[in-house]
């Protein structure tokens, strides 16, 4: 038969030799998986089945560990007016008001970005703006909360240059702005760096668009890059399997290679066919290409659908058809359009230069058929794919260290005796490469193409207009303590939530909505299961009472090496809205005279705080106490005040304390301040507390007693800790620091490592 | 050189570009780099296992590419 290799392992094969012996272990499959698989298809899968179930069935797209506790995202979210699109779409979608709608998701590419840091990083931001425009949103910026090993190891210094310039390579080429995000630096992180990226992306309500393929007849078009070997098994090997001792993963599968100049034709190509209504349903292709849009477009819609692999364009013409469907190469798209306008579609993929190939149609059946010339090699009702794949109940207990690192109060730790070594403490804190200036790594960005950038890094949030007309913004913020959730992994969640929540109101924007990217190791760890079964309590729990949902994002395990996790770390990105984003509240001190208030309730608060690990390398005791009320209270207060003008500055305090955000916002605005220890705090627990509700605004002397009446009137604690004078940060009857040499501390810090 | 199975997106804008410019009969491209070693003394065995294990653990980045040591012999050594 011409075209077809003897081996081809078709579903008639397979139901005649039921005994063939099948690497399912191999693909990750477990014992009882593959029976099950058995089962469903009362004989034993073919190759090409097998494949698509291995990689579907793997942690990474059946998020099988994680979805018992995921559930109360659901069961938890908050009646909220503005959720268009929740949990289970590419990605959620949010209304902001005047007909326009935001979609906004993070998730994580941290295993390839260990293997290989530019490509894994690159390829991380293509994904993501690909399951952005997959909603029908233009992609408008992105965002990247990374976390990496110790900053002076030498492991660090392959792994961070590659993955800043891989985030920046491809992120320019491809003409979107880079926001913000984190860089965190652990020892814990050592081998299992963390490179999470966010998109967020805008379009008009009526441009929704939905991953499912319905409509009997309607086409299945593949467009896009064309098909090659890369990351053949990447999903069901990498992404789902420790790390060993020696740092390599078992097996080794070929890497993804992105082509942002390829994603930004996709990106075009795709929103003219938006426009022209010619899409009914659509899916990018990610983890498990094929397998995955496939599958779940099948599943999603009525249940049918029959594809022709062998019309799948290849790069490599050697690939079998197993391997096409577990190819995960770039920059590919899936779309269902009905038959007349098909020719419409193609002329419009020719005209940008994009491949386009109708690979299958969608039939009345409730079964997904694939054909290679001619041979049936898959039959399988799609659901059981894509959406019904296994459901574990992991055990989990708490960890019996727990208590004892919860016992192991830094309260013990000696703080400085007198002003000269709290001055030294102050800039061996703000000097250490987590709390230092980030401005080498977001330099590498651009932050301001497209021109809607309002503020990107080094402010709270990153804020992006969506209306040149209107002025209406979005503010984005991502935020996540690996260190506070280590101590206490539910009040951790609840303090990145709250952090992101009020990082977004200290730019003047409302919040609205959460995504989240939550890292932790390995599932088979009863310890590392308690850590995420908090987590997501905490953060369901916190989200309904901030009247925030949280709306789609990513679940990444086996983050560890050997028997070493990482923290828990639950990077928590909340999006909020601003009618008008020039009376949007920057960071910067810049005004000499203005008065500095310091907003919430300062207590003895140092469990997992920065002061702890750069002066003591001590990790115990507790993480800050959360009162999520105070939370939304301090951002009513913030908003308020941005819009009627009362602020003209305001900063998060966070890890570091308020000599962190102070420095910040000093060498922001290139002006000092002077500052006064309140009454009932010693100038220790004021500079370097991280009890969480807190933010310092700068208020004009004439919008004084309206700003103070309205914080008391609300009941919310606002105490005048200084002014903006001076070139010099200058704590009374304690010490002061030139601005010169703050900024010295704060800013070289990281050249000096990396550069 | 890249792997044969990685994406060589060079090469394919090289490809893209040889018609435009009336080159046809060109039915794939790889780009790829060289780096040329001037070495002290004779290329022995040795050094050439040296020369091996450079490329492995730096020159290349075996993730990604392939690679292959060739030794040609420089005029000022000819003569």
């Amino acid at each position: 038969m011409p075209g077809t290799s003897p081996a081809l392992d078709t579903v008639k094969h397979a139901a005649s030799t039921p005994q063939t012996a099948q690497p399912w272990a191999e693909l990750g499959l477990k014992q009882d998986e593959y029976e099950r698989i058995r089962e469903i298809l009362g004989r034993r899968p073919t190759g090409a089945e097998l494949a698509m179930y291995s990689v579907m069935w793997s942690e990474h797209c059946s998020y099988k560990s994680s979805k018992v506790h995921l559930r109360q995202f659901g069961e938890k979210a908050p009646a909220s007016d503005a959720l268009l699109v929740g949990i289970g779409e590419n990605a959620g979608v949010v209304d902001v008001g005047q007909g326009y709608a935001v979609t906004f998701k993070v998730e994580s590419h941290n295993h390839p970005s260990y293997i290989e840091p530019y490509q894994g990083a690159a390829t991380g931001i293509g994904g993501i703006v690909r399951d952005i425009l997959a909603m029908g949103a233009r992609p408008v910026a992105v965002m990247d909360p990374l976390r990496f090993g110790a900053a002076d190891h030498p492991d660090t210094r392959r792994v961070l240059p590659g993955v800043v310039a891989g985030i920046g390579g491809y992120g320019n080429c491809l003409g979107l702005p880079n926001i913000g995000g984190e860089v965190v630096f652990d020892p814990c992180y050592q081998g299992n760096p963390l490179v999470n990226a966010l998109c967020v992306g805008v379009m008009r309500h009526e441009d929704i668009h939905l991953a499912k393929a319905s409509g009997t007849g309607n086409k299945v078009i593949l467009y896009g890059a064309r098909t090659g070997g890369d990351g053949i098994g990447g999903v069901s090997v990498l992404a789902s399997e420790t790390f060993d001792d020696d740092g390599k993963p078992a097996k080794r599968p070929a890497v993804q290679v992105g082509d942002p100049f390829q994603e930004k034709l996709l990106i075009e190509c795709t929103l003219e066919v938006f426009a022209e209504k010619l899409v009914a349903g659509i899916q990018d292709l990610g983890g498990a290409g094929l397998s995955c849009a496939t599958s779940e477009l099948a599943s999603a819609g009525s249940g049918g659908m029959r594809v022709d692999l062998d019309a799948v364009p290849l790069r490599d013409s050697s690939l079998s058809p197993e391997e096409i469907l577990m190819s995960e190469s770039q920059e590919r798209m899936c779309a269902v359009v009905e038959p007349d306008k098909v020719d419409r579609f193609l002329e419009i993929c020719a005209k940008w230069d994009v491949i386009a190939t109708v690979i299958g149609e969608v039939t009345d059946g409730d079964r997904l058929e694939i054909f290679w010339h001619g041979e049936q090699i898959v039959d399988v009702p799609p659901r059981t794919v894509a959406h019904e794949g296994p459901v574990y109940e992991r055990p989990y207990a708490r960890p019996a260290w727990q208590d004892a690192l919860q016992a192991d109060d830094p309260a013990r730790l000696p703080r400085p005796a007198d002003g000269d070594a709290l001055r030294a403490q102050v800039l061996q804190v703000v000097a250490s490469p987590n709390q230092a200036a980030k401005t080498w790594i977001t330099a590498q960005y651009d932050r301001y193409v497209l021109g809607n950038t309002v503020l990107a890094q080094p402010e709270d949030s990153g804020m992006i207009r969506v209306d040149e007309e209107t002025n209406l913004g979005v503010a984005i913020a991502t935020d996540g303590n690996g260190r506070y959730a280590k101590l206490d992994p539910y009040a951790g969640a609840q303090l990145a939530l709250a952090e992101s929540y009020r990082n977004v109101a200290a730019t003047g924007a409302r919040p609205l909505a959460v995504t989240d990217c939550l890292n932790f190791g390995s599932p088979e760890d009863p310890a590392v299961m308690w850590q995420f079964a908090e987590t997501t309590r905490g953060l369901a729990d916190a989200c309904r009472t901030l009247g925030t949902p949280v709306t789609g994002g990513n679940v990444s395990l086996y983050n560890q090496t050997g028997d070493t996790a990482i923290h828990p770390t639950p990077v928590v990105g909340v999006l909020g809205v601003i009618d008008d984003v020039t009376r949007r509240t920057p960071m910067a001190f810049a005004e000499e005279g203005q008065l500095l208030y310091l907003l919430g309730d300062t207590a003895e608060e140092f469990g997992g705080s920065a002061w702890s690990q750069v002066v003591h390398g001590h990790l115990g005791g507790l993480p800050p106490r959360v009162d999520l009320e105070r939370e939304r209270l301090l951002a009513e207060i913030l908003i308020a005040a941005s819009r009627d003008g009362m602020i003209d500055a305001a900063h998060d305090l966070s890890d570091g304390g308020l000599i962190q955000a102070v420095t910040e916002s000093c060498l922001r605005g290139g002006k000092g301040a002077r500052l006064v220890v309140p009454d009932g705090l010693d100038a220790f627990t004021f500079l370097f507390s991280e009890s969480a509700g807190r933010a310092i605004v700068a208020v004009p002397r004439g919008e004084e007693v309206r700003f103070t009446d309205m914080c008391r009137a609300r009941a919310l604690p606002a105490t005048r800790v200084g002014v903006i004078d001076g070139d010099a940060v200058e704590v009374q009857d304690a010490f002061t620091i030139g601005l010169a040499e703050l900024r010295e501390a704060h800013e070289r810090t990281l050249p000096g490592l990396f550069a | 050189m890249l792997k044969p199975e990685i994406l060589d997106p060079q090469g394919q804008a090289v490809q893209r570009a040889l018609p435009r410019l009336g080159f046809d009969g060109v039915r794939d491209v790889r780009q790829g780099k060289r780096f040329e070693l001037e070495m002290d003394g004779p290329v022995d065995d040795t050094v050439l296992d040296r020369v091996r294990e450079m490329a492995r653990t730096f020159l290349a980045n075996t993730v990604i590419e392939d690679f292959d040591v060739r030794v040609e012999v420089t005029e000022e050594e000819s003569r």
